[in-house]
């Protein structure tokens, strides 16, 4: 399948009427480009961020100051070694978790003033999250984990849209155990977008896969950033997935080493590692 | 400390909430247990001991009147050890600050010495003077009941002639470890009590000169009880012999025996039950451990330890909770049958101290316990640690899901994912489900069974004072007095209905089978005293023929129908075939009836009564029993609805405790696995809720969803645990079935209800413990493992 694609393909058969059916966000226009990064409004904006654990007699500090703004529809991938500050950044724009000092605004709200209830809704309504090891509901089929999330969430898609997106129509009805690692991923991502997100959070979501299947992952990552225009962040810590990125972030020791924008964004199906 | 056995207590505090409540429920076991165990011993050796110290007589007769030789003559039958006759006579007594009259048996002393047999334990002043009119030696219940001292005195009609009697003196007889006044079903021990008298003063009140009435017979070692029977009968024949009975049928004995078979029961059926449900709580409890340290188990190999050394560490802390369990257990055990000996001692009489410790009881509830959880977990642990280590290494392959029963009916549409995940969970594991659904259901039995008793006797009082005996006083006379007496009873002021009976001592005999029983002669007008079955119906007297209690006839093994042999123990002692023609289904006594006529013809005598059952005007009650209390041919008046109601008030405190006990009981075991189970699907399941939250569900939602498939399994238990407990209660109400009581399997729907309640509270408090657990869960950290 993967071999017949040409460009701006999915790799698997989507009807277009999905794709109209759930229009890119108002202000992304399909692609971001670097030249409209000013007219592209600020989704986060971190200021100052640090963060601190005690880790029994040992102080670790994850986060060392950040500053960095994340913008409308961008793709941006949080690139570092194990340790660097990436995912611990992730979880606090996801509101899993809250900096030991500095500030977050999400569209301009300070996130540090979300009740636990706020933060709740907050996850169910704006976020989409990936994870590493998919952390589907084992008792539930393919379908009915991404219902999961369109059962509560304000203007969901169709759970078979969201599967057909990653082109799972096919097998919306297997349980967790009948799917392979890289398709659980992508009904992970089903789940994730079925909400039509502002912002899709993935944590080394390929982390788990082996080459092939993890391209068909990205791809479906990619897409969903392009033709949704959802604001896309990737963690990972192999610095080829950076290449697919309008914006590559490095991260090292809890500090922000570099901030990148790519002159030529590269397909994830170009990817090779 | 061995780093493998600190690595068991550090696992065993990590897990300190599952470990309380399992080792509660193991408690709770073996406190039941030891409590009853204790209990039955105490009594079992109290009464042993009580009966040969003060040598209880095994045979017993009443018999008109014999001259003292013949008491020579009785000891000449072979296999009888000693000899005690006696004179025994009822009389009434005018109680001070008792408007009613009360009823004292009077019991012979030998003018010198103790009784043979029946001996008495003197607690308080001094025996009677042989030579001293109206001293009396006063039984403990009766003097307790109205406080009297040494030095007090009651007014008494000591035939015919009224006297007062000084009690010089409280005691206490094996013969009277209770007591019930003869007809009666409840001790009354404001209204009924044992006087003893020197045989001298009983023999000037009642013309005895030189006779007796009665007789307690010992057996020698090896005689046989049944041939002595025979043969007493026979020698007392010509004195109007009233029939000799063995232990078994003297009323105070059996009371006695029907209790100590109850704590037997109740020594094995709930402790039975607190084991079944601790092993199932080990055994899921442990699997979830042995799960989780799969890994370490296969590390634990690789560094050499044996699998038999592996499987001991776990059994190890098995045995801890165990160990934890028992100790609490045999103390909790030994504190309740302490106060279940002193609930006792209000009802049943012994000299000293009754509690007993027996070690022997201890060790058995702790070995039981330890037995019961070994043999429970072995499987599951055996097949833990046998798993290759290369094996173990792996994690545990993910869990395979189907859609549920329900869903493949097609019914699919109507459900939430989240009760789909609560559903498939349940069908993913039947076994552990249905578990769970009968421990908590046990629990709700518990507190069903709890309540049997009291909506038995409830109902059992409501059966036999509100259809069955709608009198205010039963009343026996001396001797058979003309049926027109009946008359001067309708005179007194303030009687405002009368009805009469013939009572005879018989025996009834069928085949090889013979039971000795009273025979009521009643008359045709049958509104104070009806014949009723067990559902409430009036039963038709025939104008012929014999109608039996169901139980006597099961005794007698008898149809209705055919004919039995009645020999008439009394008077010119006719006996005649007689065909049975019904059967009254009745919930207590041997009872058989006849038609008055009917029984006079029997017996050839003119109309004549024994006994007589009134009605009393409203208010006018006082007047009444003054009037009986100077009726001289009144030997006895029961008032049993009073009785009864004192009888109730006494107990109403250790009812509520011994209810308060079951509640406990049950909420240690709804509790146990309610919280248990919850903790181990916590556990198991944290990843997925964790996940849960993190893409939006709220505190609450993720909650339902873990404690929905609890309060699914309570919901379905409770009406499970309603038909268990039912179930139970036959078991109870068969078992502990005796001559002197079938037990009604009545529940109260109230039962139901506070049953239901008290286990759905219980549910959801543990609910509650476990949520803290889920507003606990570390989203992050769980995210990033992989299972």
């Amino acid at each position: 399948m993967k071999k017949s694609l040409s460009d701006g393909e999915w790799p698997w058969e989507v009807d277009a009427d999905i794709i109209r059916l759930y229009p890119a966000r108002e202000a992304s226009l399909g692609a971001f480009s670097m030249s409209t990064e000013a007219s592209h409004e600020i989704v986060y904006e971190a200021r100052d961020l640090a963060k601190v654990y005690r880790m029994g007699e040992v102080t670790v500090h994850a986060l060392r100051g950040i500053d960095v703004s994340f913008y409308e529809s961008e793709l941006v991938v949080l690139l570092g070694h194990s340790g660097s500050g990436k995912s611990t950044l992730l979880n606090i724009l996801g509101g899993l978790d809250v900096p030991s000092s500095g500030e977050v605004f999400y569209r301009s709200r300070k996130m540090s003033d979300f009740s636990e209830a706020e933060l709740t809704r907050y996850r169910r309504e704006h976020v989409g999250f990936v994870f590493q090891f998919y952390n589907l509901i084992p008792s539930l089929t393919a379908r009915e984990n991404v219902g999961l999330v369109t059962e509560i969430a304000r203007d969901p898609m169709r759970p078979e849209d969201a599967l057909a997106l990653v082109g799972l129509a096919e097998r919306m009805d297997r349980f967790p155990s009948q799917l392979s690692g890289g398709e659980q991923q992508r009904v992970a991502i089903a789940r994730a977008i079925a909400k039509q997100p502002d912002v899709l959070l993935c944590d080394e979501p390929t982390g788990a896969l082996d080459l092939e299947t993890g391209i068909l992952v990205l791809e479906a990552i990619d897409r969903v950033n392009r033709e949704l225009g959802t604001t896309t962040v990737v963690i990972t810590h192999n610095s080829v997935i950076a290449e697919m990125a309008h914006r590559v972030i490095r991260l090292s020791d809890g500090r922000i080493e570099s901030i990148t924008s790519n002159a030529t964004v590269r397909q994830a199906r170009e990817l090779n590692w | 400390m061995r780093a493998l056995d600190r690595k068991l207590w550090r696992d065993l505090f990590h897990m300190r909430g599952q470990a309380a409540a399992i080792a509660s429920v193991i408690a709770c076991g073996i406190a039941v247990f030891v409590g009853a165990r204790s209990t039955l011993r105490s009594l079992e050796e109290a009464r042993q001991s009580y009966y040969e110290r003060y040598r209880f007589a095994e045979v017993f007769s009443g018999l008109r009147r014999a001259p003292r030789s013949v008491a020579e003559r009785i000891r000449e039958i072979p296999g009888i050890a000693a000899v005690d006759d006696r004179i025994v006579e009822g009389v009434i007594l005018d109680v001070p600050g008792l408007a009613e009259p009360a009823v004292a048996k009077l019991i012979s002393l030998p003018d010198s010495g103790e009784p043979h047999l029946n001996g008495i334990h003197l607690l308080r002043g001094r025996f009677p003077e042989t030579f001293r009119t109206g001293e009396v030696l006063a039984e403990e219940a009766f003097v307790d009941e109205h406080d009297f001292e040494p030095g007090d005195s009651v007014e008494a009609v000591l035939n015919g002639r009224l006297q007062k009697l000084t009690i010089v003196g409280v005691g206490m007889s094996p013969e009277y470890i209770t007591t019930i006044q003869g007809g009666s079903l409840w001790p009354d021990d404001k209204r009924f009590g044992i006087f003893w008298m020197p045989r001298r003063q009983m023999e000037a009140a009642f013309e005895m000169e030189g006779a007796f009435n009665d007789v307690a017979l010992s057996l020698a070692s090896g005689a046989m009880e049944a041939e002595v029977i025979r043969l007493l009968d026979r020698r007392l024949l010509r004195y109007g012999g009233l029939g000799a009975i063995g232990r078994d049928l003297h009323v105070s004995h059996r009371f006695i025996t029907d209790e100590l078979a109850q704590l037997r029961i109740m020594s094995l059926i709930p402790p039975s039950i607190f084991l079944g449900v601790a092993v199932f709580l080990l055994n899921v409890s442990l699997r979830r451990i042995l799960t989780l340290q799969r890994e370490q188990v296969a590390a634990l190999k690789a560094f050499g330890y044996s699998t038999a050394r592996i499987g001991l560490h776990y059994a190890g802390m098995v045995g801890v909770i165990v160990a934890i369990g028992a100790f609490v257990g045999c103390g909790l055990g030994l504190w309740m049958g302490k106060s279940m000996t002193g609930m006792y001692v209000e009802f049943y009489r012994f000299p000293g101290t009754l509690f007993r410790i027996d070690p022997l009881v201890l060790a058995t509830g702790t070995g039981l316990g330890f037995l019961s959880a070994m043999v429970g977990v072995a499987t599951s642990v055996r097949h833990a640690v046998s798993v290759p280590a290369a094996e173990a290494m792996r994690p545990e392959p993910p869990a395979d899901y189907r859609p549920s029963f329900i869903e493949r009916l097609g019914w699919h549409r109507f459900l939430s994912q989240s009760s789909r995940m609560i559903l498939r969970e349940l069908a993913r594991r039947p076994a552990k489900a249905v578990m769970t659904t009968i421990g908590i259901a046990f629990a709700c039995a518990v507190l069903v069974v709890g309540s049997f008793g009291k909506d038995a006797v409830d109902f059992l009082i409501d059966f036999q004072f509100g259809l069955q005996e709608r009198h205010d006083a039963s009343l026996t006379f001396y001797e058979a007095v003309p049926a027109r007496a009946i008359s001067s009873l309708r005179n007194i002021s303030g009687v405002e209905e009368v009805e009469v009976s013939r009572s005879v001592p018989v025996r009834i005999v069928h085949g090889q089978f013979s039971r000795q029983t009273s025979l009521a002669g009643l008359g045709e007008r049958r509104e104070l005293f009806r014949l009723l079955d067990t559902g409430g119906h009036v039963v038709e007297l025939p104008p012929a023929g014999l109608l039996l209690s169901s139980a006597l006839a099961s005794i007698l093994k008898v149809r209705p129908g055919e004919l039995v042999r009645v020999e008439v123990l009394d008077y010119e002692r006719p006996v005649r075939e007689i065909p049975v023609v019904g059967l009254v289904d009745d919930f207590a006594g041997t009872a058989a009836y006849m038609s008055l006529p009917a029984l006079h013809t029997f017996l050839g005598e003119p109309p004549v009564i024994t006994g007589a059952w009134i009605r009393i005007l409203e208010g006018r009650e006082n007047t009444v029993f003054r009037k009986l209390k100077e009726t001289p041919v009144i030997s006895g008046v029961t008032l049993q609805r009073v009785a009864v109601e004192g009888f109730m008030e006494s107990f109403a405190d250790n009812i509520l405790r011994m209810r308060m006990y079951n509640v406990a009981f049950a909420c240690v075991i709804a509790i146990g696995v309610v919280y248990n189970s919850a903790r181990v699907a916590l556990s198991e399941r944290s990843r997925e809720l964790a996940t849960l939250r993190v893409i939006g569900f709220t505190r609450h939602e993720v909650s339902a969803i873990l404690l929905g498939e609890l309060f699914f399994l309570t919901a379905l238990a409770i009406p499970l645990g309603f038909a268990i407990g039912y179930g139970l209660c036959f078991l109870i109400s068969t078992a502990l079935e005796t001559e002197l009581y079938r037990i009604p399997l009545v529940l109260n729907p109230s039962t139901y209800v506070f049953a239901g309640l008290v286990v759905m509270v219980a549910a959801a408090g543990s609910g509650l413990l476990v949520r803290r657990g889920i507003d606990r869960l570390d989203l992050v950290a769980v995210l990033k493992s992989r299972e």
